[in-house]
């Protein structure tokens, strides 16, 4: 039976006719708000950044706006690079104009005059159209007399770049290579200057908490996952797209809705993500208190081989490492072989554990969140489809 | 002046020479030239006031800057899992038919360039590929052969 928590929502796309986002309403009465009381209103509202870290929105823009440099930046990260991930794709496709508007109102917030968009490669052939709309928005946002103005910044097919970090030396035309953190981005981001980076979602959830009130969105999702969350849905499923669910729902209920009746496992949060077996689908909630997600959800049937899955995704994260710490690039070079050897029974299973602390060891030891984050996919593959990593 | 020479100081004129600009000139030249040669990086050192091996070690880093010359087309296949899943296997052999190229290699005639890539964001309508910046999505091997030959024709 579905439990009641499984709700379709429209906030995301609603209205979503270009000339809703060239008209701006939102901006024009945020900007007669105290920028603090804003801050303030985001934190309440308990939104979490939608790129899958889930880092308090309000409390990341309180910080940069406590910064007392001259120069700040607000960057949109639109390096959706993760794999099962579209729904970036299809917010700037659909809503660019609510894109713009949430970046805007950060930069009023934290005191910033220049927005970037750090658009992947792969997304290359929405420049013109996006140009265009950033173009009448420039316009109307002249017309109000607030000076704030977004620059549209290219990736070159580096995943890597979709890290904060990256995505800033990648800006300042340097190798696509992590930094240290601590500082942290709002501290010392872009150019060095105090930063706020956030998803594409995130800017637009910030877009609609102001349009519709704060009260009106804690109406949506749980305690610990507030809103709802664009969903990229793909694999198995007669449905694949892009849909906008309330958080907090159990897997079960995704998986009855979505699933193509022989659903076996869900990988949760792309290869970076979780992958939950069948099994513990009834138990598994989709949120900051469960499995929080970027968004991607692949489904796989019963006729699919996980080792061929997670074969895939260590490759790609082998080859997506950007090779700076010893433990992602010889890690992942490592767990590339050592399933292999164990398929073909040139190591016995036994090697399987001794990849796992390996993992382990990337989670603690790697310098960023793509070698850290290896171990979620491998373990959870390697610990729940053990016999088919062997046979 | 070279023509090469000639374009990179045109672009340094208009993004700037501040490293910054490294990207877009990068992307730039590439989009032109459809690969970066070594005269032009060394062009773009000159003109950036920042060492050839600056320039490489950025170039190198990103997999759409290419440093090895490639076709007027560069196609590059999707092989995410759901790719995989969704037939990119079939498309690819299709490709590889069709161009009488393998992938990695480029048609004698500088056409077309084969390259597989991570994730496009398309995974809801696997199989799918670029040609240079376009995304061509749900495909077929017929699909695909009628693409090909609509890029043939145009030239």
């Amino acid at each position: 039976m579905r439990s009641n928590n499984f709700k379709k929502t429209d906030v995301i796309f609603s209205d979503c006719q270009h000339t809703d986002g060239q008209k701006y309403p939102i901006l024009e009465s945020v900007l007669k708000k105290k920028p603090q009381d804003i801050i303030n209103e985001i934190i309440d509202s308990g939104l979490k950044g939608r790129g899958g870290a889930g880092f308090p929105t309000g409390l990341k823009w309180k910080f940069a706006a406590a910064q007392e440099q001259a120069e700040k930046y607000v960057i949109c990260n639109a390096d959706e690079g993760e794999p099962g991930t579209f729904k970036d794709r299809e917010i700037l496709l659909k809503v660019p104009g609510k894109v713009f508007a949430g970046m805007a109102i950060c930069g009023y917030c934290i005191n910033a005059k220049k927005g970037y968009i750090y658009l992947r490669g792969e997304y290359k052939f929405m420049v013109p159209e996006l140009t265009k709309f950033l173009n009448e928005f420039h316009t109307t946002i002249q017309k109000m007399g607030y000076d704030f103005s977004i620059q549209i910044l290219m990736g070159s097919g580096a995943y890597v770049c979709g890290e904060e970090t990256a995505l800033m030396e990648s800006m300042e035309g340097r190798r696509g290579e992590p930094r240290n953190k601590p500082p942290f981005p709002v501290i010392e981001g872009f150019n060095n200057k105090p930063t706020v980076i956030n998803n594409v979602e995130t800017f637009v959830n910030v877009a609609m908490i102001q349009r519709y009130g704060v009260a009106e969105f804690k109406k949506l999702g749980t305690h610990d996952s507030r809103g709802t969350k664009v969903f990229s849905i793909s694999g198995d499923t007669s449905k694949p797209g892009v849909y906008e669910l309330e958080l907090g729902m159990k897997l079960s209920d995704f998986v009855d809705e979505y699933g193509d009746g022989d659903t076996k496992a869900v990988q949760v949060g792309g290869a970076s993500g979780f992958c939950v077996p069948r099994k513990k689908f009834n138990e598994t909630i989709i949120g900051f208190e469960g499995v929080p997600t970027g968004g991607s959800m692949m489904l796989f049937n019963s006729s699919r081989s996980m080792y061929n899955v997670l074969s895939n995704f260590i490759h790609f994260f082998a080859e997506e490492s950007c090779g700076q710490c010893t433990p992602c690039r010889v890690g992942c070079q490592q767990l590339v072989q050592g399933i292999k050897a164990v398929k073909n029974g040139a190591k016995d299973e036994d090697y399987l554990k001794k990849l796992l602390k390996l993992t382990e060891s990337m989670k603690l030891t790697a310098k960023c969140g793509l070698g850290q984050s290896v171990a979620n996919s491998f373990s959870s593959i390697v610990t729940n489809f053990k016999e088919e990593m062997i046979y | 002046m070279t023509e090469i020479k000639e374009m990179v100081k045109i672009l340094a004129e208009k993004h700037g020479r501040e490293r910054g600009a490294l990207m877009p000139i990068l992307q730039a030249v590439v989009e032109k030239q459809n690969f970066l040669s070594e005269e032009a990086m060394t062009e773009i050192a000159r003109q950036l006031d920042i060492s050839a091996a600056q320039v490489y070690g950025t170039a190198s880093f990103y997999s759409f800057l290419d440093i090895k010359p490639r076709g007027k087309y560069v196609i590059r296949v999707c092989k995410s899992i759901i790719a995989e899943m969704k037939g990119k296997k079939e498309i690819l052999k299709t490709l590889e038919n069709s161009l009488k190229i393998k992938v990695g290699q480029t048609t004698p005639d500088r056409m077309f360039s084969l390259l597989e890539t991570n994730d496009i964001g398309w995974s809801d309508q696997e199989p799918s590929l670029l040609i240079n910046e376009t995304p061509y999505t749900n495909l077929t091997s017929e699909k695909i052969i009628n693409i090909i030959h609509e890029y043939r024709s145009k030239n």
